[in-house]
């Protein structure tokens, strides 16, 4: 174990931490936000309810989120530092634009909006709700444009041992990160619809708040729909992307080591990384690769073997990450698919609420996997054919990392435990308990 | 030239302005065991700061991104050098944030009382290791020419460091318990003035002893002899702790919060107007130093920056004292009642 390894983990770890919370706070924010926008279009009491109801499952992991969000930033200089001395021109600016122009928005207007039911008319309040929800998507926005950035580095040049900015523009139009940017807002909100309908499904099929929880999972449903279908058109988009912009994540997702035309995808493969193939290989799809990569099922993919091996990203962990990630994008239309079919029988059918809340997890998983194939598969690089993440790290001793990691698990530990707890509580509440 | 100067005194704008929002939350966090006698009194404090403490923590966030972005080199060397304060100052901040969130939401002696030592520990470290850190930036950290750091957690708590805390502190339990004489009433208000007189003139001591230690440990009045009008910071000041003592005695408490405001402003400036152009000074030699100058960003990094800070930072300020307009009132046993307070 040295410094840059125990560093990685610690930034994998909170990091993936971190976004258990990012997700239900940029989804839930809208749907809360549409729910008090019809109690105050409509002025329908079970929207207010709802709104209610579902903020405080909102504000418990809000603040999960904003306090584990402030030490990624502070990791950059304490761990990472020299990346940060090397990109702060152009990556430490998107940081700070993120900062003082969405995460202010977010964190001060939510305040308001808690506190503020009794000082605020209610269309002020609900316009409250939706800055909100701007504020926390436009603090994605920022982030995943710093992210694509590192990813695919661009306008900038290399002086003074550093890279400068020279076209501001380029950065914030990166093709990968407004890619990446639509796929975490869709994957966000389809983790959101999942959450909403679980715990809906939960209380539906005790019988509970029968119309209250119908309501709120018929607009999660719309939302969930449209988010997974988004999800994988994007998806599909960006893995062209990747292909032009990171061949060797592609080669890696899909096992693939020896370029060439019409490249299979494998469906399952286990890799031998010193020998350079493929131990096992199960169902072989001939040309699907080269179509997933170029949308033609003759084009030539290159082939890990084409890459120096100290620039290859993890082959296994990259692949099955690919591999659930997929798996699980699959699964979520047909399960939103066959919801919008019996959206309006949902009572007379018990195993589909079941199916739904037993699969509230599920876009949990699919996320994470989603962040480590597109982390781990840039490897070695923490900027992309720029910077190795070994050289990266900063000038500190194995032991205040492990003090700080030590710190993290202990911490995070707490948190884990008592947010689950506390949103699991009040999510088997139900809506009386919550306006009592 | 220009530009990093603008930029050298943005940055410690910055963190004057986290250290009078957030500064009395911090305050009133480390007295909270202390002042609060039961559970209203408690659920009172936490309140007073409720709609407010997390807004004023995102000026941590900017000032810690503007670092990073106006001074990509400072960032990397501060921030590495000082590991294992930084991280004990974000674990601190982690549970001071939660806590808010989670305290009410049990009804359970162990539960609250887990919460409550979150709350003081989430809010005395950060105010004293603040004062560590900047007492030491101030005085130098020895760090090499390759920008390492020579020494451990411990370097850092030496006797000039040591009274920066006690004096972030008691700035920070100051301004803290002036808020708290605008947002309460009856008995709790009454025992917030009496803490700000009593605190009043250990603040006047501690400042007058920061200010005498920092000729002897430091070279910061450099800057003040080469430019006597520097001396108007130390006067602004002072003005701002004699406006405490003052409203305080007329019970224009609004007014003494405002003037410990300008108290915090003039200690940050002290500083930083001292360090001038040092962003982060070696003790081991001057040429290591890390300045403005030579640890900035690029010239259109800094322009396009000025540009966002221009245009964005007077609308954060603008909802900003929105939000706090809305919550001057004081908090009354209708307020606690609400299901939404903490």
């Amino acid at each position: 174990m040295d410094v840059v390894l125990l560093s990685r983990l610690q930034f994998a770890a909170t990091t993936m931490f971190h976004f258990l919370f990012v997700p239900l706070t940029l989804g839930l924010s809208i749907i809360i936000a549409v729910m008090e926008t019809r109690y105050v279009r409509t002025g329908d009491k079970t929207y207010l309810q709802m709104t209610k109801f579902w903020s405080k499952v909102f504000l418990i992991n809000f603040a999960l989120g904003v306090v584990t969000g402030i030490t990624l930033e502070f990791q950059f200089g304490t761990n990472w530092s020299r990346y940060s001395a090397y990109v702060g021109d152009i990556f430490g600016s998107l940081l700070a634009i993120e900062a003082s122009v969405a995460f202010f928005l977010e964190s001060t207007l939510i305040g308001i909006w808690v506190f503020g039911w009794k000082k605020l008319s209610p269309k002020v309040h609900a316009i409250v709700m939706w800055l909100v929800a701007l504020g926390s998507n436009l603090s994605a926005l920022w982030i995943m444009i710093a992210n694509g950035w590192m990813q695919h580095p661009v306008g900038f040049d290399l002086v003074n041992g550093r890279a400068e900015l020279n076209d501001f523009a380029a950065v914030i139009f990166n093709k990968f990160a407004i890619l990446i940017f639509l796929h975490v807002i869709a994957a966000a909100i389809l983790l959101s619809s999942f959450v909403v309908m679980g715990i809906s499904a939960y209380h539906l099929l005790k019988k509970q708040d029968v119309d209250f929880f119908t309501r709120s999972f018929n607009l999660a449903l719309i939302f969930g729909l449209v988010s997974s279908i988004v999800v994988v058109i994007e998806g599909d988009q960006h893995a062209v992307h990747v292909t032009q912009t990171q061949p060797a994540k592609l080669a890696a997702m899909e096992a693939h080591w020896e370029t060439g035309t019409r490249a299979p995808i494998i469906l399952f493969a286990i890799p031998d990384e010193k020998e350079e193939k493929n131990i096992i290989e199960i169902g072989k799809l001939p040309g699907l690769l080269s179509f997933l990569g170029h949308h033609d099922f003759n084009a030539e993919v290159k082939g890990l073997k084409d890459f120096p091996k100290e620039e290859r990203p993890p082959v296994l962990l990259t692949m099955l990450a690919f591999r659930v990630m997929v798996g699980l994008g699959t699964l979520f239309p047909i399960l939103m698919i066959i919801g919008f079919v019996i959206r309006k029988r949902l009572m007379e059918n018990p195993w589909y609420l079941r199916a739904m809340l037993f699969s509230l997890p599920l876009p949990y998983i699919a996320n994470e996997a989603g962040w480590f194939l597109a982390e781990v598969g840039r490897q070695p690089w923490i900027v992309y054919g720029m910077m190795k993440t070994a050289d990266a790290v900063a000038p500190i001793s194995i032991s205040q990392v492990g003090f700080s990691v030590l710190g993290f698990i202990l911490i995070y530990g707490l948190l884990g435990f008592a947010g689950i707890f506390l949103i699991a509580t009040h999510a088997k509440k139900g809506p009386e308990a919550a306006s009592a | 030239m220009v530009l990093q100067t603008i930029w050298f005194f943005l940055w410690g704008l910055l963190w004057a302005i986290f250290f009078i929002t957030d500064g009395f939350d911090l305050g009133i966090g480390t007295f909270y065991p202390f002042m609060a006698k039961n559970e209203t009194e408690k659920r009172t404090l936490i309140n007073a700061m409720g709609p407010l403490w997390d807004g004023n923590e995102v000026w941590l966030v900017t000032a810690g991104g503007v670092t990073f972005a106006a001074f990509p080199l400072v960032y990397a060397t501060m921030f590495s050098s000082l590991y294992s304060a930084l991280m004990l100052l974000l674990f601190a901040l982690i549970l001071r944030g939660v806590s808010f969130e989670f305290r009410g939401k049990v009804d359970h002696p162990l539960w609250r009382k887990t919460w409550d030592t979150c709350i003081f520990i989430g809010s005395f470290a950060p105010a004293l290791l603040f004062g560590v850190t900047f007492a030491n930036i101030f005085k130098g950290i020895p760090i090499d020419q390759e920008g390492i750091y020579q020494g451990t957690l411990f370097t850092l708590l030496n006797p000039y460091g040591l009274l920066g805390g006690a004096l972030f502190v008691i700035l920070f339990l100051m301004h803290g318990s002036l808020w708290l004489t605008i947002k309460t009433q009856g008995e709790l208000h009454d025992r917030a003035k009496r803490y700000a007189q009593k605190l009043w003139p250990v603040l006047l001591g501690v400042i007058v002893l920061f200010l005498g230690a920092s000729a002897v440990f430091t070279d910061l009045y450099n800057n003040y002899l080469a430019h006597p009008p520097y001396f108007l910071i130390i006067i602004v000041a002072a003005a701002g702790l004699l406006g405490i003592r003052f409203y305080l005695n007329q019970n224009a408490f609004f007014k003494a919060w405002f003037a410990s405001a300008v108290t915090i402003i003039g200690a940050t400036f002290f500083g930083v107007s001292g360090l001038f152009p040092n962003l982060f000074p070696s003790s081991i030699k001057a040429e290591y130093s890390l300045t403005a100058y030579n640890a900035s960003s690029s010239p259109l990094t800094l322009k396009i920056m000025l540009i966002v800070v221009i245009v964005f930072i007077p609308i954060v300020l603008a909802y900003q004292i929105w939000a706090y307009s809305l919550f001057t009132h004081k908090i009354t046993e209708e307020d606690l009642s609400y299901e939404e307070a903490y």
